[in-house]
């Protein structure tokens, strides 16, 4: 490869195919994220977003292609995956806190356990992250006793605490009240401003309107068409991409 | 969130309180009673011709069956702790991503599981010596000893399987979480999913526990002297009267019943209480 040191993308898809089973999910998909960027994937459902995120973190197995992430092959058989996982955070459409420790202990015993951190300054870490989501006084809550949105920015907190490269959002509003979807997209934006590199699968068009630096459309397993939110959205080119855009905006 | 509504089907589902003896009444209660006190003298008034009363009879011996029973809970002590013990490793094994202990665990899960308690409780008795040779010590297997380890083949099957049904109970979210968190597997187990597995293994044990204990008289048949042993004993040295079969065999059951419906009433009530929770 022929990149120099400053223009590494931080991660770099190329050529990536997946299935499973008789069902091909991903047929060819090569796209760059660099350090900073904020990346949306839009399209509709059953275009392989949610499985190419979840590729990234090796979730899923990629049949072909070679994914980099930091210089880490995710494709390779003897990958250190706890070595990648700790440079890839990954926030879930469900949440997925662990339901019987609470806001603080969800966000600090990752880096206590994981990264062998000394508690007292995780523990101090970890408030500071609530307060950066605005979670103030919550630390002692559980899961259960938390809304939808507040559960969701208490995983956004738990992914930062691991203080990973970058992170992956898939479709993380999607399972909100709509009156809590604004308080994430809100967080997701300020993280975003403070130059975190950000994969997000998303619905929410205004959004990715917003913050997107580049959008990528899916359909059918493969980029349709791709660049950033003021041409994208104003004048797509590939048809398929234009009749969805007409459907959702 | 709360909403204004008159339609009954919006409103929140209020579960019915239970509790554990809620559902214990007065004529239960009166039930057990006649059982072990007007029962036998009902028996005696119809045949008054023996010198001394069955329930006369039965109080002198209750101190020695009450001793039995006590040793049947000692069996059912040792067989739930060691099954249980053994059964966790086991569920662990077939929850296991190397296959080979995947599959041995559930082969020895699905025999012991499959397999009538009677049979196992036979082997143990019959194919273990009476005492062990360990290094030139001598080392007694006394009878109770093995009826403990024969029974707690089955429990060791069932809790096994209560560890696989819980583990793959949890959704599949959970360990995408911690993996994504780069917990190893190890972690990910102990931190992460048995500690929210224990509340959904609570009721399915204490169920088996319950059966357990009921089944610990099968140990009568190979000779352990516990209260079925000594109830039999106790009625051949009265001369086999078969007015005491019914008060003696009524006290024994009257024992169980009094053990282990507190523990089947207290299996609902937490069921129930996970069953909002979760």
């Amino acid at each position: 490869m022929t990149w120099s040191a400053t223009s590494d993308p931080m991660v770099s898809i190329k050529n990536v195919y997946k299935s499973f089973g008789s069902l091909d999910v991903l047929n060819g998909v090569t796209l760059d994220v660099m350090k900073g960027d904020v990346i949306c994937i839009i399209g509709p459902s059953g275009s392989g977003k949610s499985t190419l995120i979840r590729c990234i973190n090796a979730l899923n197995d990629i049949q072909s292609g070679s994914i980099l992430v930091e210089g880490l092959e995710v494709n390779d058989p003897n990958l250190d995956k706890l070595e990648l996982r700790k440079k890839v955070g990954m926030v879930f459409q469900q949440y997925n806190l662990f339901p019987h420790k609470t806001a603080l202990q969800n966000i600090m015993m990752a880096p206590v356990r994981v990264l062998k951190q000394n508690k007292k300054t995780s523990e101090a870490a970890a408030l500071e992250l609530l307060k950066k989501v605005r979670l103030e006084g919550k630390e002692n809550a559980y899961p259960g006793e938390l809304s939808g949105g507040q559960q969701q920015r208490v995983a956004i907190a738990r992914s930062l605490a691991m203080q990973p490269d970058v992170i992956l959002f898939d479709e993380v509003t999607a399972a909100l009240d709509p009156e809590t979807v604004g308080e994430v997209l809100q967080t997701i934006k300020e993280l975003a401003e403070d130059g975190m590199t950000c994969i997000l699968v998303t619905h929410e068009m205004a959004f990715a309107r917003e913050v997107a630096d580049h959008i990528y459309f899916t359909d059918r397993g493969i980029i349709v068409e791709h660049g950033p939110p003021e041409t994208f959205f104003k004048d797509a080119k590939d048809p398929r991409t234009r009749e969805f855009l007409s459907q959702i905006l | 969130m709360s909403y204004k509504t008159d339609l009954p089907v919006m409103l929140p589902v209020k579960p019915r309180a239970l509790e554990p003896f809620k559902s214990l009444k007065k004529r239960h209660i009166l039930l057990i009673a006649f059982l072990t006190i007007v029962g036998p003298s009902l028996v005696f008034a119809q045949t008054g011709e023996f010198e001394k009363s069955p329930l006369a009879i039965l109080l002198d011996w209750t101190p020695l069956l009450l001793s039995g029973f006590l040793f049947n809970l000692v069996i059912s002590f040792g067989a739930m702790a060691l099954g249980t013990l053994v059964g966790g490793l086991l569920g662990l094994g077939q929850v296991s991503l190397f296959a080979p202990t995947r599959a041995s665990s559930w082969l020895v899960t699905q025999f012991f599981r499959n397999a009538p308690w009677l049979v196992l409780l036979f082997f143990a008795m019959f194919l273990l010596p009476f005492e062990l040779n360990i290094f030139g010590f001598k080392l007694p297997l006394p009878d109770w000893f093995k009826a403990i380890l024969g029974l707690s083949l089955p429990v060791m099957a069932n809790v096994s399987e209560i560890v696989r049904g819980a583990v793959r109970s949890l959704p599949s979210g959970q360990w995408e979480a911690a993996e994504s968190l780069a917990y190893t597997r190890r972690q990910t187990l102990w931190l992460i999913i048995l500690p929210q597995c224990v509340k959904r293994m609570l009721p399915p044990w204490m169920n088996l526990y319950s059966i357990l204990t009921m089944a610990t008289v099968l140990a009568s048949i190979v000779g352990v002297s516990e209260v079925m042993t000594l109830t039999g004993r106790a009625l051949a040295a009265e001369g086999g009267r078969t007015d005491l079969l019914a008060p003696f065999y009524g006290l024994v059951l009257v024992l169980f019943f009094i053990y282990c419906y507190p523990i089947a009433r207290f299996t609902v009530w937490l069921e129930h209480k996970f069953s909002v929770i979760n």
